[in-house]
């Protein structure tokens, strides 16, 4: 008799058995279930993690960097940090006058400022002084309107770009270019609006921020500030030739002495998403082996279950053995059908994670991976021949005499 | 020709510790093509345990049995399962169906086992079910089928696979007379047609529609006898 008969007919009888005990075999079920659905909505959750993530860390742009007192991953004490003497704009102007593999330089300020529209006030407006630049030197976007121009960025104008938080909370209805906000004490008109970014805990992100010209910045609120130099790398510049280069330029522009250590540092995009990435596997790690030992147990029900079966059927086992069923035949009847419970459980588990991932979606933007069907079917498959075996394996091995005369 | 031939066959039982239970005490028998076998005995005597061994579900202790010239003593598990589905067709007294399967489906069972691709399976049960007399029947799980009925099932599991013999272990005990005579009828049926059939039983009268009687005593064969020919019952 060769395999696929017998997959055929191990299917055959599977279903028989399974569509005899259907409160049994739903029962049964009910264990993968909660294991599948509890291991697929943790992968959608951590899905869910990873694209704002994603999303976030997008906001700061692919090859931009930053040039500022603190690394984004300290290393070291804060203090060390902060104890850095500021960076001035002529780091800045420096870069931008030396630097070869650099597309775009822009410095940039920042304060929190009340911001007004006729009545309407918004406290926490982070206000941004920079160049004409930052818009090809970070990851904004501009949705309406146009971003600084040379002109008004070196002439310090008094115009202004509104984040999509701004207008919301400044324009419910109505269309900001052109109008004027009152940023502290002086009027500024909006020549534009950034397209909204999202952002991890609303911080790395454009859409709290009114940027204005840093002439201007620098009239209204003083020079003596720290800066931040967002820098694009040239496209096809290796990101390290970039980053040396820059070392150089600022530790001179700086005055620092070939034995000083660098006081400054060059932050990029990659770092988080390193550091993130180990956050979430590590999330990962602890949430799939407290939902694995929830398939677990549901795989110890299915093993006692077929125990029962095989015990139940010690005589049609005996039949078939007397009439010509190998030992092989047998084990994989039983597996077969351990497994046929299994899967259904599996995909029952993803019949009731899908709605329940569009739900978690609406808290979380998300969606239940592709993969994690694959995977969910392939565990769900393994659980069924793992926990099946032990029950199929004393089947297989029963003596058709005693089988026979089971009652 | 010979179909079966034992020799020296002892089976022994280990109850734990240093006793043994002899079932069988040294069997020496040669069944040949088309005969037509009847093996008595009380209970007790070794004969389920004979029935086992030569319906290869159980191997001797020691002791020789050839089935078609083919030594078949130390044959393991699945050969012996091989030998089963391919040359011997067992008959139960408890007829021993798949209660949840219909009877084309009992019947096809074994070719399912021998491999054989469904369109054949389907012709050979049907005719097997035909020559019991079930062709209208072929759809009826058991529960659904007379006990009689039910044992045609049975036998036309057993005739399906044209095995060497046809083994059958008190095939009318759970019938009542009537019926049980009609089963015993389609056994000589089924012999004229050339097979070779081992009834085990305990009633003398079933007995006497073998043609040879192997009568055990305590392990060892009492007597063995050619059935003079007797008149038919029921004034026929």
């Amino acid at each position: 008799m060769n395999f696929l008969f017998e997959i055929k007919e191990g299917l055959r009888i599977a279903f028989f058995a399974i569509r005899a005990n259907k409160l049994r075999s739903v029962l049964t079920t009910l264990g993968i279930v909660i294991g599948i659905v509890s291991v697929t909505m943790m992968a959608t959750a951590i899905e869910g993690v990873d694209r704002k993530f994603q999303e976030s860390a997008s906001a700061f742009g692919a090859n931009v960097l930053y040039v500022q007192k603190f690394p984004w991953v300290g290393h070291e004490d804060w203090s060390v940090y902060r104890n850095r003497r500021d960076i001035p704009l002529k780091v800045a102007e420096d870069i931008e006058q030396h630097a070869t593999l650099v597309e775009a330089v822009a410095a940039n300020v920042i304060t929190v400022r009340p911001t007004q529209f006729e009545e309407r006030n918004m406290k926490n407006a982070f206000i941004t002084g920079t160049t004409y630049q930052y818009i090809y030197a970070s990851g904004t976007n501009v949705s309406d309107g146009r971003f600084l121009s040379q002109e008004e960025s070196n002439g310090g104008r008094p115009v202004c770009v509104i984040g999509a938080n701004v207008v919301e909370n400044l324009f419910p209805n109505q269309d900001p270019i052109g109008k004027f906000v009152k940023v502290g004490s002086l009027p500024y008109q909006i020549i534009g609006v950034l397209a909204k970014q999202g952002g991890l805990f609303g911080i790395f992100t454009s859409d709290n921020r009114v940027y204005i010209p840093i002439k201007s910045f620098t009239n209204q609120f003083g020079s003596k500030r720290d800066v931040t130099i967002n820098i694009a790398a040239k496209k096809g510049a290796d990101i390290e030739d970039v980053k040396e280069e820059l070392r150089g330029i600022i530790r001179k522009s700086r005055g620092l002495k070939p034995s000083d250590a660098d006081d400054f540092y060059i932050n990029e995009q990659e770092m988080l998403v390193t550091t993130f990435s180990g956050f979430t596997a590590v999330i990962a790690a602890v949430g799939f082996f407290i939902t694995g030992l929830s398939l677990f147990v549901g795989g110890i029900g299915i093993m006692n279950i077929m125990f029962v079966s095989v015990t139940e059927r010690t005589k049609e086992i005996g039949i078939r053995k007397a009439i010509g069923a190998k030992r092989r035949t047998i084990l994989i009847q039983f597996l077969i059908e351990s497994s046929i419970i299994c899967l259904l459980g599996g995909l029952l588990g993803l019949i009731i994670s899908y709605p329940l991932s569009l739900l978690a979606d609406k808290i979380l933007p998300t969606a239940m991976p592709l993969s994690i069907v694959g995977i969910a079917i392939i565990i769900s498959l393994v659980v069924g021949v793992v926990s099946g075996f032990l029950p199929a394996y004393r089947a297989s091995r029963l003596n058709p005499v005693d089988a026979l005369r089971y009652e | 020709m010979e179909i079966i031939k034992l020799q020296q066959i002892k089976k022994y039982y280990d109850m734990g510790g240093a006793e043994e239970v002899h079932a069988l005490r040294g069997i020496d028998v040669n069944i040949g093509q088309n005969e037509y076998v009847a093996i008595m005995g009380p209970s007790g005597s070794g004969k389920s345990t004979l029935m086992n061994i030569i319906g290869c579900l159980d191997t001797p202790t020691t002791g020789l049995y050839e089935f078609n010239k083919v030594n078949v003593s130390d044959m393991n598990d699945d050969q012996l399962a091989k030998i089963r589905n391919k040359e011997i067709g067992f008959v139960f007294q408890t007829f021993n169906l798949l209660a949840r399967s219909n009877a084309l489906h009992n019947v096809e069972l074994p070719l399912i086992y021998a491999g054989i691709n469904k369109s054949e399976r389907r012709r050979l049960a049907m005719q097997a079910l035909e020559q019991v007399g079930l062709a209208d029947r072929v759809m009826h799980k058991p529960n659904e089928l007379s006990g009689g009925q039910r044992q045609r099932v049975a036998i036309a599991r057993a005739l399906v696979t044209s095995p060497s013999i046809i083994l059958a272990d008190e095939p009318t005990g759970n019938l009542d007379t009537k019926t049980g005579d009609e089963i015993m009828m389609l056994f000589e049926e089924i012999h004229k047609q050339g097979n070779t059939i081992i009834l085990v039983t305990h009633e003398e009268y079933i007995a006497e529609h073998a043609k040879r009687i192997i009568r055990l005593r305590d392990g060892l064969i009492e007597v063995d006898e050619r059935v003079k020919h007797r008149k038919l019952m029921n004034g026929e």
